[in-house]
Formats: C-alpha cells, sequence, structure tokens
C-alpha cells in the first residue's frame, strides 16, 4: 500500500521559501487571527475544544491535553503558570529546534491562546542550554508580539495580560522531566518531584498550579481552534488524534522530519517509501519508534494484537501504525516520535552501550536504583566492547535494569531501563555471541561507544 | 567581581522576570559564563549575594548541569554529539578527526588554548548527523572531510588575529 501524503499544519511552513520567522511574514500568512479570535470566546469554551480534540501530548508521555488542562486547581486563589517545555533532549527527537527556529509565533500564539484559555498571567519557556540561537530567536519573536499587543498587558485592547518569558536550561536531560523542569526553574537541582503530593497541575512551580506542555502540543492548540475541536479529532485515528511530527534518523535514505495523521502511515510506508529505504547494500536490523528510551522494534518480530471484537492480528514490525496505542500495545511506544533506525552493520551490544552511557551521564543521582543501575548498565556494555565480554553479561544486565524500572521518583528509572530490558531480550543471540563477535570484528568498524 | 556593565544590565534586567529571586540563578550563570568565559569560585558568592541565598545553592547548581564550567575553556568551543544517531552517522569519527586536528583530546583545551573539544550528548538534530556545535553555531552532516574543512576555518581565523 502506497503511503499517504504528509498533512503538514504544525510545520505548513517550515521550509518553505521566502517564509521568514518575523512577526510581518507571520501575520501574511494568517497568523494572531486565533488569539484575536480567543479572545472573544470564554476561557472555559477553549479549554472544551481542546478536550473535543482529543489532543494528546506530543512530548513523550501521549497524556490527553484537555484532561492535563481540566486537572488545573482553579479554586486554590494562587496564580496559574504556564511552563513551555522546550527542552528538547530525547535523543532522536529534532522537531521543536525547527519550530523555534523557523516559526516562533506559531508557538508563541498557541501559548497565548493557551494562557488565555486558563486564566494563566505568565509563561515561561524552558529552552535547552544548547538553543542559544533559538532562545535569541523567541526573545525577539516575544519582543515582536509585545509590541504589536499580542503578549504583554491587556491584549488585544481586552483587560487580560500575560507575559512570556525565556528560561534557559544548561544541558540536562532531566529536565525534560515536568516536575525536573520545575525544580530547575526555581533555580535549584532539576531533582523530580514525588507524585503525589507534587502534580505541577496542583502543587507545581512555586506550589501554585502549573501546566506543563510541550512546544508542539502548543502549537496544535492554535489549529485546534482554527479548524474546531470535533474536526480536529476526525483527523488521525480514534484516540490518536490530529497530526504529528516524525523525526527519522540514523540508517537510512532520507532521514528528516515528515508531518503525518497519527495512525494514518505504518513503520514500514515510513521508511522504506517516505524515507527510501536502507542505505545501499544494507537491510534494516532494528528500530526505536519513539525516542531512545523506547523499546527496540526488532525487524522480523511479530505481535499478535486484540481486536475489539475478539479477534486477534498479527502485525509486523513494518505493519505498526505510528500511533500512540498500536505502539502502546507492541509493548514500545510512540513517545516524543523520535525513529531511529539501525541496520544490519549495527552490533546491538555496542548500540545498546551507547544508550547506556547516555543515561549514565543524564541520571540526575535522586534515587539509588536509577543512579547506580544506570552507571553499572554503563560500566558493564562499555567492558563488554572495550575490555572483554562474557557470554552472560546480557543476563546480568537485564537484572541491574528489571531493579531500577518502577523503584524510583520518575520515569528516568523506566527510561534507562527500557532499552536495556528490550535489547538483551531480542537480541540475546547477539549478547551472547559477542565475546567471540568481538574478536572477529574488522578494524575500522564503526564506532558507537 | 569584574562584570562588564552590559552584563549587570542583563542582570537586573532579567531577576525581575521571576516572583522568587532564587529563579534567576541559571540565567545570571549563563550571562556570567558568556562574560567571563566560565564560572570562577567567586561569581558563586556573587550570585548568591545578589539573589539572597547561601553560596552553596549556587553552587550545588554549577556543579549540577553540564553546560557550566569551573574553568577556563579554548578561546573556541566545539561541541560534538555522542549519542546514538550521531554515532551511528559517525560521530565518533568526526571527534577524532577534531581532536587529531587541533593535538588536543576531548574534555582539554588544545596546547595553543585556541580550542577545547567536548564529547556532549544529544543536541537535537539528529537527522542531519552527526552534528556539531562550534561555539554558538550548529554544523551538520560533519563527516571527516568537513571537520578538517571547519578546523582548517578555526586556524584561519586565529591565524587573522594574531
Amino acid at each position: 500500500m502506497a503511503a499517504p501524503e504528509q498533512r503538514r499544519i504544525i510545520f505548513k511552513h517550515i521550509d518553505e521559501p521566502g517564509y521568514t520567522n518575523d512577526l510581518a511574514c507571520y501575520q501574511r500568512n494568517g497568523g494572531y487571527a486565533m488569539l484575536k479570535k480567543a479572545v472573544t470566546m470564554a476561557p472555559q469554551a477553549i479549554i472544551d475544544e481542546v478536550k473535543k480534540s482529543g489532543l494528546r501530548g506530543r512530548g513523550g508521555a501521549g497524556f490527553p491535553c484537555g484532561v492535563k488542562w481540566g486537572l488545573v486547581d482553579r479554586r486554590s486563589g494562587k496564580p496559574i503558570y504556564l511552563v513551555v517545555n522546550a527542552d528538547e533532549s530525547e535523543p532522536g527527537t529534532f522537531k521543536d529546534r525547527y519550530i523555534i527556529h523557523q516559526d516562533p509565533h506559531q508557538l508563541i500564539e498557541g501559548i497565548m491562546i493557551t494562557c488565555f484559555g486558563n486564566n494563566v498571567k505568565l509563561a515561561y519557556i524552558y529552552i535547552r542550554g544548547e538553543f542559544p540561537e533559538g532562545a535569541r530567536i523567541l526573545e525577539r519573536a516575544i519582543a515582536e508580539a509585545r509590541g504589536a499587543n499580542f503578549c504583554g498587558p491587556n491584549i488585544l485592547g481586552t483587560n487580560y495580560g500575560c507575559e512570556i518569558y525565556i528560561h534557559r536550561g544548561a544541558g540536562a536531560y532531566i529536565c525534560g522531566e515536568e516536575t525536573g523542569l520545575i525544580e530547575s526553574l526555581e533555580g535549584k537541582r532539576p531533582y523530580p518531584r514525588i507524585k503525589p503530593p507534587y502534580f505541577p497541575a496542583v502543587l507545581g512551580l512555586y506550589q501554585c498550579p502549573t501546566i506543563v506542555n510541550n512546544v508542539e502540543t502548543l502549537c496544535h492548540v492554535k489549529h485546534i481552534l482554527e479548524m474546531g475541536g470535533d474536526n480536529f479529532a476526525k483527523i488521525g485515528t480514534p484516540n490518536n488524534t490530529g497530526t504529528r511530527i516524525l523525526c527519522v534518523s540514523g540508517h537510512v535514505r532520507k532521514p528528516g522530519y515528515y508531518e503525518y495523521e497519527v495512525g494514518k502511515i505504518t513503520m514500514g510506508q515510513l521508511l522504506y517509501e517516505v524515507c527510501g529505504g536502507p542505505l545501499p547494500g544494507r537491510k534494516f536490523k532494528a528500530v526505536i519508534p519513539g525516542g531512545s528510551s523506547a523499546k527496540v522494534l526488532k525487524f522480523g518480530e511479530t505481535f499478535t494484537l486484540k481486536n475489539k471484537d475478539g479477534t486477534t492480528r498479527t502485525l509486523t514490525v513494518e505493519d505498526i501504525p505510528m500511533d500512540f496505542d498500536t505502539m502502546a500495545a507492541c509493548g514500545t511506544m510512540g513517545g516524543s516520535g523520535g525513529v531511529i533506525v539501525m541496520d544490519d552493520s549495527v552490533n546491538m551490544v555496542e548500540a545498546l552501550g551507547n544508550i547506556n552511557a547516555f543515561y549514565a551521564h543524564e541520571s540526575c543521582g535522586q534515587c539509588t536504583p536509577c543512579r547506580e543501575g544506570s552507571l553499572w548498565m554503563k560500566k558493564i556494555t562499555h567492558r563488554m566492547v572495550h575490555d572483554g565480554a562474557r557470554s552472560e553479561d546480557g543476563v546480568l544486565l537485564k537484572s541491574v535494569a528489571d531493579q531500577i524500572a518502577g523503584r524510583t521518583i520518575c520515569a528516568f528509572g523506566e527510561a534507562c531501563s527500557w532499552p536495556t530490558q528490550s535489547f538483551v531480550t531480542k537480541f540475546s543471540d547477539e549478547f551472547k555471541a559477542y565475546p567471540e563477535a568481538k574478536k572477529a570484528k574488522p578494524d575500522g568498524s564503526l564506532e558507537l561507544i | 567581581m569584574n562584570l562588564k556593565p552590559e552584563t549587570l544590565r542583563r542582570i537586573d534586567e532579567v531577576i525581575p522576570h521571576y516572583p522568587v529571586k532564587r529563579s534567576a540563578v541559571l540565567p545570571l550563570l549563563h550571562l556570567i559564563q558568556e562574560d567571563v568565559g566560565y564560572i570562577p569560585p567567586e561569581a558563586t558568592e556573587w550570585v548568591a549575594q545578589k539573589l539572597e541565598l547561601q553560596p552553596i545553592n549556587v553552587y550545588e547548581v554549577v556543579t549540577f548541569y553540564p553546560m557550566f564550567r569551573q574553568k577556563p575553556i579554548g578561546r573556541r568551543h566545539i561541541r560534538v554529539c555522542r549519542t546514538l544517531s550521531c554515532a551511528l552517522m559517525g560521530g565518533y569519527k568526526a571527534c577524532e578527526t577534531f581532536e587529531k586536528e587541533f593535538d588536543t583530546h576531548r574534555g582539554e583545551v588544545s596546547p595553543d588554548g585556541e580550542v577545547t573539544i567536548e564529547f556532549v550528548e544529544c543536541l537535537a538534530s539528529c537527522g542531519t548527523a552527526p552534528v556539531v556545535m562550534i561555539d554558538d553555531a550548529l554544523h551538520e552532516k560533519v563527516d571527516p572531510a568537513k571537520a578538517k574543512e571547519l578546523s582548517a576555518q578555526i586556524k584561519q581565523q586565529a591565524g587573522q588575529r594574531r
């Protein structure tokens, strides 16, 4: 079956010749019309449209955005904050970079509509430290928007006002975790908070109700208002609505970003047709579908899933739609939409070694299982590659991973264990055979760790 | 602390962005590092005083976040991405090329003081791997040939300065 056409909503103007990231260009293309509409609506009506849209968060967890907004404590009398998660750090994910660099006003309009709908008077964009240029572009865009009365006091002649400030991170992955991000924004080490009681919707920034949303999610809000929640819900597949940006990297002919209706394109269509298939002379071996913490999929494995009517269906990796629910049913996740492809030139022990080094570097160190376990997983894979492997190392690795997942304050425990658990289980032969494979390895082969 | 007037102006501008002063720790450290090149020990005390904190509150932040450094670095900062997508496309080779070109090792300052090479985690441009940041600018698809080209540019710019 031929791959469907891209449906570019968020990325409509990305890489468009002549499209610039200034306010004038944005307004020539209809920019801020939805904010003008929003301020004439009742705030609750905006929240209702987002609820109807079925929009799920695009940062990784896929939590329904309208539900998140619905959980905000509006009776505490405390101010409500919006924190924009632009910390984009999940390896394999690079969508927010393009929105921020090429279409910053789309994000600002989404932020302002969200703030108006939720009675937020102060919003922070937490942008990762490695985007200095992006931070400057956003600073300029906010100044432009402020000058045109789209943010700041009394926007568009109303008595509603809201300020947006940029807050730069400083190179820590854990700041993408929403409660870690909040701690970081408070000027502390980004140690994630325990939930309960610290649900951001109730006890977030400065112990006030706080909404934390991903950049892509907030951009969608503008389009939901434009087409109406019901129409947005018709895009994509049931419970997996709208479009999403898929970021493809690694061993394909045409890596890059592609925007599709959620669940309307399969992994096979994406990799073979859209991305041009494997590199010359190579074959696909494995793919990580939703950022490096998602469990790896092995080409050749199959999944038997239950249908609603009680029958079953069997899917290959190529058959899996790029959505949230089927991905979860196949034991992995759509996550952040970062698809990392590995071909038959890759040794899975070495690929896991690379991932383990990342998570060991990024563990915040707050919870013992994660601090120690992530480091041991790194040390074991590093030793296997550089200092002699044993055939039982796979079992050892998995036992370490199994002792981390579910025993930590935040989801980093899972994020760092899932790669090891899935690599070792699905490629157990390769882990057992690594001592011999390493000896036979030609010099000059690709280094991953 | 001997900060430029522009830095001091920006520091005073950023603090009121937050209802709680402590939130300004990260922005202040960024501004100081941009000005001085690193976070000297006296900066910790200075920021603490400015934000009415204990020095430990600032120090624990400086030591946690990978981007803050407590020692000066070379005049140019080369950050090569190490993470999976870049590694799959030759990130390690790119890093080694820079190391050879400047006769130095990752994490160290080159003998002429010109560059510091760092092997960093994901820079979020995986589709154009391998990527390298030189100071604030991102360079994409950096194979060994492009790494040599970028190195030559850095050397040329250094030559012009002398």
